[in-house]
Parts: C-alpha cells; structure tokens; sequence
C-alpha cells in the first residue's frame, strides 16, 4: 500500500505546485523506504531519525495531499514506536482528515486517534464537523474510524457536540451491526465525559442486553466496566436483565463480563445468589472453556462461600488447574484462586497442601510467589515453629531472590501484631541468628529492627539475645558482608545493653575491637565503640562491688535490672556472678583496657565524627581510670576511694531500661499554655496524619527512661540523674511504661530451644512435603510453657496494620448518580422534582419496609423448589421480558399502595444488613434512594 | 476493566505495535514499555503467561520471534486474554500467511486496522476472523 501511494504521490506532484514541493515529492522517501533505512541502520537509529524527522516536517507542509498524506504516514509509524512527539503534526492530520480518499483519511484517522488527547491537543474542537459528517455517513468504513477518535481521544465539549449523532447512530436500525457495536462502546467515553446524556443513553444500552440482541456483546463490555469501576449500586435494578444473558447467552466472552458484573452486584444484594448459583454450577460443570470455569471460581470463592454444592464443584476445578502439570497458567491461577478464600474456608487450601508445597519448586517464580502466601496464611501459633524452620532449610537452596523472598514472608508473618504468633522468643531469636546464615541474605534491616525490638520488649529473651549477639560478634567472617552490618550494628548495641547477661563481656569486648571491625560503615562502628564503652563500665562496676559484698545478697541486680523476686533467678545470677568474679580480675581488665587504647586510638582522629567522639569518649575513661588507683589487691581503695564515686557515677548513666516508646507519646503531651498550634496550620493536618510514622523504632539514647523498680530505687542512696528521672516520672506519669506489666510476666527462665536444628539436613521438596505433613493442620496443643510478656503499647489503639485492608465506599460519582436517576425513576420523572417530593420519599420508605419483609418470608416458604425452577426455564423468560418493560410501571404502583397506608412495623433480617445504608439515607443525603432499588428487583427476586 | 494496552515486542526487546487505550505520555510510555519487555522477555517457556506490573497486569505469549504483550486491568479474566491473543494471532496468520516481524513492521496500518477491528477503546467489540479481515480486504481492493 505504502509503495503505491508513493507511484501515486509521484505522479500526482508533476500536475503543479511550486518547485520546492516538486522536488520534495519527486524524491520522497516511501515507507518502506524509511523502514528499510532504520532496518539497515541500528546501531545510528537516533541520528537518522533526526533526519527523517527533519524531511517529514518539510514533507508534511506540503500542498500537494500525497506528500503530506505520506509525510504523515511516515510520522505516525516513527511516532508510535520511537517515542516521537508529534503533537505538532496535529494540524496536518486534521487537513487530511476530509480527503475523499480512502487511504488518506484512515491514515488521518490512526494518527489522530493514536496521538490525540484532550490534554495535549489544542486543535480538537476544529475535527468536531468532520466527525460527524463521518458518523451520519453510511459507509461503515468511514463511520467506524470516526468512532474510534471520538472514542481515544474525545473532551468534553467534543463529547457534548457529537452525543446526539452518536445516539442516532446507535439506535439507526439501517446502520451496519458492526458499528452499532462501536457506537454503543463509544457511548462509555460519551458518557463518562457528559454524565447528563445518560437520561438519552440507557435506555437504549438497556435495550442492548437482551440476549436476542446483535449489540449484547458491546453492551455487556460497558456495564461491565461501568458496574466494576464505579458505583455498581445504580445497575441493582438491572440484576433480571443479566440474569436473562447468563441464562441464555452462549458466548464466552460475555458470559465473562456477566459473571463479574453479578461478583459486583452480589455484595450489594445477597439474595441474588439464590438465582445464580445453579447457572454458575452449570457453567463450571459443563463448559469446556477454562477461562470462563475461572471466572465461575472467582466468584464462587469471593461470593458464595456458604453454598456448599457450588463452594465443593469450585473446590474440585481448583484442583484440576493446580495439577496442570503442563500448564503453568493454571497452575498460577489455580493458586491464585486458592487466594481469595476468606480464612473460614481455609480446609480448602489445606486440602491442597501438597500441591502447594510442590509448588514451592516451581520453575515459575510467580506460581512460587503465590505458594508462599498460601503456606504464610496457614500459619498459626502452633505451626509457626515448624513451618518457619522448614522454610528457612528450604530458602537455603532457593535462588537468592526466592530466597530473600521467603526470609521476608517469615519475617512480616512472625513479627505481625507484636510477634502474636511467637509462643517462644529464644526459638524465634535464634531462628533470626539463623536466617543470617543465609548466603543470599539481604533483610538486613529488618533482622536489625526485630532483634532491637525483640530486646527491648521481651525481658525473657535477653539471655538469649546476648547469646546470639556473641556469637555474630565473634565471627569475623561475617564482617565481610554489607548486608550482615546492620545486623552487626543490632547485635553491638545489644551486648552493650544486656550485657549483665553474658558469661564472658570481656570476650565480647575483643570482638568488638576486633581489626577486622575497619570494614563496617562508620556508623555501625560508632555503635560498636558505644558498645565497648558500656561493657567496661559493667565489668568496671562488676569488679568494684564485688569485692566488697562478695558473701551477700550481689549487688549486681540493682545494675542490672534484673529482678531479684524469684529465687532461682537469684541462684542462677549467683552462679554466674562467681564465674564472673573469677574472670573480671585486674589482670584481666588491665589486659582489656590495653586493648582498648591500641584499638581506638587511631580511631581517635578518624573523619567521621560519629566515630571519632565515640572512640575518644572511651579513651577519656580508660584515662580516668588509669589515673585511679585500683590495680593493687589491697581492699581499701574498693571501699571509700574515689573509684567507687566514678563508677556508681557511670554505670547509673546505663543502668536505666530502655523501653519501646508508644505511637502515640507525642500525641499525649499536653499543649503548653500560650503556644498556638492550631492557628493556620489546619491544612497540614491531612498531611501530618498521612506521614504518621510509627514511631516505635525509634531509640533515643540520651534520654533513658525509667520504666521500673521505682520503689526500689527510691529507697537505694539515689544519684542526681535518677531522682530527677523519678520526679520526671511523678509528674508525667503519663507518658512512661507501665511498670507494672513488665513485672506481671513469668520470670521462668526459658529453655534451651533445639527445634531448629532438628530438620537442617533436608535436601529435597519430597521431604518437606513428607515434614509439613502435619504442620499446616491447626492442631491445639498446648504450649510448653506460657509465653513470655510482650510489652505493649497503646493497646486497644487501632494500629495501622497491614493486614486490615481499607475498603473504601464507591463514592457517587456523576455519572452514576445521572444513571441512578434514569434506572430507578425512569427517564420522564425528573431527580430533582423527586427530591422535593420529601413528605413522599419518607412515606415510600416506610412501605418499603413491609414490602422486604414481605419479600423475605416468600423467600423462605420457597425454600425447595430449586428443580422447579430449572424446568420452566421458558415461562420465566416470559416472565422477566414483561417486567422489565413493567418495571416503571410497578413503582408507581407501589407509590399508589403505599398511599393506603399498609405499613409493618416488621423488620427483616435482610433490612438490618443494610441498615448501614439506611442511616446515610436518614442522615440527609437523599440522592442515595435506597426505596426504589428495592422495589425494582424485588420482583425479580420472588 | 478491559483492555489498557497492546504491544508487540520483538525478541530483542524493540517494539513493533503499540497501542494505548489510556492516556500516557510519551516518557510514561518508554518507562513502561522498558519495565515491561524487560521483566516479560526474561522468562522462559515453562513459566505462566502473566506478571503483575505496577497497576497492571500482563498477560503476555510467544510466537517465535515476536511477544504479544497485553496490559489489562487487575480483575481482568487472564485466560480470557490470552484467548484473544491467540484469535489476534490466527487473524494476522490468515491475512499475512505464516505472520513474521516483518510483516507488521512493513504493514503497520494495517495491523493497527486489525486491531481496531477486533478491540475498541479496551473492549472486545469482534472475535471472528472472517468478520474482521472483510474491511481489510476491501481496503486492499482500493476502497
């Protein structure tokens, strides 16, 4: 085609014009010639594209019709496929958009409709007469492209002038199907654009939906789109007609659009299931075409999960796709369909267990991706153990990104709600030590994050923490890997923080110090060095006061914070206060604090600030207590030197517990007297509220908060900054942590968990299949021991959680408010003189009540006569063809029988589901007539 | 709901067709033509034919060189989808005979007059081949 027109375009230039243009169409480029020129050139495409472009818009101003007809062809292509503006052209194609030759004008026409928009074409309005001139035309062949640019590319005002063409088009019965069927589709734009025309639209789209009708395909298409994308509540009164189609159509494609319609309407109606389940059966039982039996899945699954006939058919096919073994698709989709089963029908996932497990193998990482969100929703409390260990093994032999995958899936399900699936920490904490291990491990923020908050809200499984610390500390392996150092950076500043629960600080000192220690970031150093300074002030302490109070009560559980209520706790810290002794002799700390000024006096003029502080806040100390007297073994000094003062001085700066700080502590600190928040301010509250970030992480450490033992340390000789902690506290009580919850948990030492060691030489997916065999099954056993206190804040504070999804409303848009009025009252009866008739409207709705009810109880006595249905299939089509022309005439004869006053006071059950409705009618918002919908299918229903 | 777009990509990444039936602009359309093609053309044939992407998702098919690539919305019916890939395919094959890479880069316009013949504004308006081939015919005729 391109190569004749360019004989053409030869041909036709040697008539006239000027000689540039003779030229410019003697020696045109066709194009083919263009698309063998980029063909030949791929390497230089873009310079040659910048010459094309150059000769095109020479070409295109041409006025000779051939040239610019070709110069546009040729911009069009490059346009579409390189990214080329060409708004700039929009004029030329527009000049070529009347030209009586076919080729021209769809040339025109694909250009305009694949380049035009409202938004970045001025020139629309001036292709207003040319398309209707095309719409009134008969010719299907110039009709249909001047659809299609009034479909792509309309604005309003285009839409307004063009809407009543559009409307003859469509109900022209002379006028070729085919573009029927384009008109009613164009009528979707039309009518989002110009909301006011759907009075004069409908009623023929309505038309459309019959199943004899040659449009059902069209129509079908946009009230799909138009029940799915806006307020699906105005098409309720539509439910027979579509009933109708999915009874009697055979076609695929729109029995696909019927059933997501009905997946809308269903929520809004739930007694239309009565109707649709046995079509849907049928449906999923006969037809052989897998993306219509998904579609019936779908919304069996979404909707129907109480029809057990259906929910049993649905479970089956579900089985079927995910043992397509040569299908990946189904296999997807079988999976994905699993998905959307509510959590009370979760026996239909654990039936397919083992497909899921195997699916974990996949090569498909989609399909492995849904497998993985099935086995995290099956997770509870008393498989949590289990599933986690297993999936961890499995994520070892995963490819890095699958792998990280999994790492994330059990992270996100443990940690969820305040770790409420974790019956026991020391299993979880060491489950994390694990994940590290890991080789492709990347969640180094999240380990991080979790071991830190674990640390600060369960006092239990701190000794298991410091366990796990020591060990990632020791390894020096592990410093070579970025995405470990923050993980690094958790476990430093937990030995700093609990060290009083370790057997040996003084090895985690030189680990801390170790040379290798120079391949962190200098901000995971400067918690490193953070660390070193709070160790040597426990052992400082430690040894101080332990040789003086060595035969009674250790002095210790004032420094540490432990509590000395339960005597085997006592014990144990006895027991390992004698090991400590032991180790913390003078030697020992002489040796470390050497240690400490070879490794950090370099660091003391390093170039990060962090760093450098850090590194000489320590050095300043070493100093101190070098200039002390303490080295000999005489006793004196331990008693009433000035060590004792400096060292009660440093570790009460560490001894207070650092908790978690509530979401919502900012929000309670009450306004001081004379500052104006509020003034101006008020359009940032949306904001503000947007960017509420949880604020739970944060950690300050200058400011220590007191958060127990009060009484205790009252009682004690108080230094400075405790007591003015505890006046603090007095005084805003408030906004410290309850000190009594802290307390309230079971102080019994957890222990040793050895669970996660039991499965780690499983190679295959057959054994984890073989391991999982039970896990996912919601046994009640009872745990071994209670689970240890979380400390929580703000309970009884919704939290946004990531679980609660935010359903939103279908707030009543324009057009489906212009819908409503012309679907529920009928197009003669204006909205507006409705909404005056309130005295009416009360009435009306006062009637409703009893015809529901009225409703309900023949539903109920029609409870069986299912089959009976099914055989007059015909008598019913009678039926629903004569109400739905009947369907205005029935309102008003409702209206005409409320009149006689025949009120109940009955409710019904169904009215109270939606009484959430009704209170928005009642609260002043009129539009939302709930009285008429009602009406409308209540027929239907019966 | 519906279709948003369709795209034909050659193996090397390098678009053939494109066809939008929402509003993007051109730096939009790049950025997600790249994403796309690059996560769809990186898998191989015993994975599924659909990958989420952004607010899409793509259903997508191989036919020797050439990926049919279809953008529609999240609730769309997948399988339904391909369906019409493949009658978009069979009607090419009718026409061009063996349809190759060629042919559509050579014959773009009337590619895009297939389409338009057979999907309007994202919706199915067409699925039988004779009835979408009888204007293309006619146009070749010269009308």
């Amino acid at each position: 085609m391109a190569a004749d027109a360019s004989t053409v375009g030869s041909s036709a230039s040697s008539s006239g014009g000027f000689a540039p243009f003779l030229v410019d169409s003697l020696f045109q480029r066709s194009l083919d010639d263009m698309i063998k020129a980029l063909r030949s050139a791929p390497g230089g495409e873009s310079s040659l594209i910048h010459r094309l472009l150059a000769e095109i818009r020479r070409e295109i101003r041409s006025t000779d019709s051939d040239t610019k007809f070709l110069a546009l062809q040729k911009l069009t292509y490059l346009s579409s496929l390189y990214f080329l503006d060409m708004s700039w052209a929009a004029f030329h194609a527009l000049e070529l958009l009347p030209s009586s030759v076919p080729a021209f004008k769809r040339t025109a026409y694909l250009s305009a409709s694949l380049s035009f928009h409202p938004s970045s074409t001025d020139l629309l309005p001036l292709a207003t007469h040319q398309i209707r001139k095309d719409l009134q035309s008969p010719n299907p062949s110039l009709s249909s492209p001047a659809l299609h640019l009034l479909a792509l590319s309309s604005s309003p005002d285009l839409a307004l002038h063009l809407s009543n063409d559009l409307l003859s088009l469509l109900s022209s019965p002379r006028a070729a199907v085919h573009v029927r069927c384009r008109a009613v589709i164009t009528s979707l734009p039309v009518l989002r654009l110009t909301p006011d025309s759907a009075r004069t639209f409908l009623p023929k789209l309505v038309e459309a939906l019959s199943p004899s009708s040659p449009l059902l395909s069209a129509a079908a298409g946009i009230f799909c789109e138009l029940v799915c994308s806006g307020d699906p509540r105005p098409y309720l009164p539509l439910a027979p007609d579509f009933h109708q189609v999915l009874l009697e159509c055979r076609n695929n494609w729109i029995l696909i659009k019927i059933l997501k319609i009905f997946a809308r309407l269903i929520l809004l109606e739930p007694r239309l299931k009565r109707k649709l389940v046995d079509p849907i059966c049928e449906l999923m039982r006969r037809s052989p075409a897998k993306s219509l039996v998904f579609e019936c899945l779908r919304v069996v699954f979404c909707s129907f999960p109480d029809e057990e006939t259906a929910f049993q058919l649905a479970v089956e096919k579900v089985k079927e796709f995910i043992a397509a073994d040569d299908d990946p698709n189904l296999r997807f989709l079988g999976l994905h369909a699993l998905a959307m089963l509510q959590p009370g029908q979760s026996w239909a996932v654990e039936e397919n267990r083992e497909a899921i497990v195997k699916s974990l193998a996949d090569p498909d990482p989609n399909i492995r991706h849904e497998a993985l969100r099935l086995i995290m929703n099956m997770v509870f409390e008393n498989n949590v153990v289990e599933i986690s260990s297993l999936l961890i093994n499995y994520a070892l032999r995963s490819d890095p990104e699958f792998s990280n995958e999994i790492l994330d899936a059990i992270l996100v399900t443990c940690s969820r709600n305040f770790y409420e699936l974790v019956l026991d920490f020391d299993w979880y904490v060491s489950l994390l030590a694990e994940m590290v291990r890991n080789p492709h491990f990347m969640k180094g923020e999240e380990v991080e994050r979790q071991l830190i908050d674990i640390g600060m809200r369960v006092k239990e499984a701190r000794s298991e923490l410091i366990r796990v610390a020591r060990v990632l500390l020791i390894d020096p392996a592990l410093l070579e890997n970025q995405f470990l150092h923050r993980v690094l950076s958790a476990a430093a500043w937990i030995s700093g923080e609990y060290i009083q629960f370790s057997r040996n600080p003084l090895e985690i000192v030189e680990a801390l110090l170790q040379p290798r220690t120079s391949l962190l970031p200098s901000p995971v150093r400067a918690v490193y060095i953070q660390a070193v300074f709070k160790i040597v002030t426990f052992c400082f302490n430690f040894f101080v006061n332990a040789g003086v109070l060595s035969d009674s009560k250790c002095n210790i559980d004032e420094n540490t914070g432990a509590e000395s209520e339960d005597s085997s706790d006592v014990t144990t810290f006895k027991m390992e206060s004698l090991e400590l002794k032991k180790l913390l002799t003078s030697k020992s700390i002489i040796h470390i604090l050497n240690l400490i000024v070879t490794a950090l006096v370099p660091l003391s003029e390093c170039n990060e600030v962090e760093v450098q502080e850090r590194a000489c806040n320590v050095l300043g100390l070493v100093l101190l207590l070098n200039g002390i007297e303490w080295k000999t073994d005489d006793v004196d000094w331990r008693i009433d030197g000035k060590i004792r003062e400096i060292v009660t001085i440093m570790s009460s700066a560490f001894s207070e517990e650092l908790g978690p700080v509530s979401m919502h502590a900012q929000k309670r600190v009450l306004v001081p007297e004379g500052l104006e928040l509020k003034e101006n301010l008020s359009d940032l509250d949306e904001i503000l509220r947007n960017n509420d970030v949880p604020s739970s992480l944060s950690i300050s450490f200058s400011s220590r908060i007191h958060s127990h033992n009060e009484d205790k340390e009252e009682s004690e000789p108080a230094t400075e900054s405790t007591s003015l902690l505890a006046e603090h506290r007095k005084q805003h009580e408030l906004y410290y942590l309850p000190t009594d919850k802290d307390e309230s948990g079971s102080n019994e030492h957890p222990r040793e968990n050895d669970v996660t060691n039991a499965v780690s030489s499983e190679k295959t997916t057959n054994d984890l299949l073989k391991l999982t065999d039970q896990s996912l099954v919601s046994r009640l056993t009872k745990p071994a021991k209670p689970r240890p206190t979380v400390v929580k804040l703000d309970e009884g504070v919704d939290l946004p959680s990531s679980s609660s999804k935010y359903v939103r409303e279908p707030t009543g848009d324009l057009l489906s408010g212009a819908v409503r009025d012309v679907l529920f009252y009928g197009d003669e009866t204006s909205p507006t003189i409705q909404n005056t008739l309130s005295e009416n409207y009360t009435q009306r709705k006062a009637n409703e009540t009893s015809t529901i009810s009225n409703v309900d109880s023949l539903l109920k006595d029609s409870s069986s006569p299912r089959e009976r249905e099914i055989g007059s299939s015909s008598s019913r089509k009678n039926k629903h063809h004569s109400q739905g022309k009947e369907r205005n005439r029935n309102t008003r004869k409702n209206e005409t029988k409320e009149e006689k006053g025949n009120r109940s006071s009955a409710r019904s059950s169904h009215h109270h589901g939606k009484h959430k409705l009704k209170q928005r009618v009642e609260s002043g918002d009129p539009s939302l007539a709930k009285a008429p919908q009602t009406q409308a299918i209540q027929d239907f229903l019966l | 709901m519906g279709i948003r777009f369709v795209l034909l990509v050659n193996k090397q990444g390098q678009t053939r067709l494109a066809q939008y039936y929402e509003y993007l602009t051109l730096e939009e359309r790049r950025a997600l033509e790249g994403e796309i093609v690059r996560k769809c053309l990186a898998r191989n044939e015993q994975q599924c034919s659909f990958v989420e992407h952004r607010n899409y998702k793509i259903v997508y098919r191989r036919y020797a060189s050439l990926f049919f690539l279809v953008g529609v919305d999240n609730d769309e019916n997948e399988l339904a989808i391909l369906e019409f890939i493949h009658l978009l395919v069979e009607t090419m094959d009718r026409h061009f005979g063996n349809v190759c890479e060629l042919d559509i880069m050579f014959h773009l316009e009337k590619a895009h007059f297939m389409l338009e013949e057979m999907v309007m504004n994202g919706c199915i308006v067409e699925t039988s081949k004779s009835n979408i081939l009888s204007p293309i015919q006619l146009m070749d005729k010269g009308f």
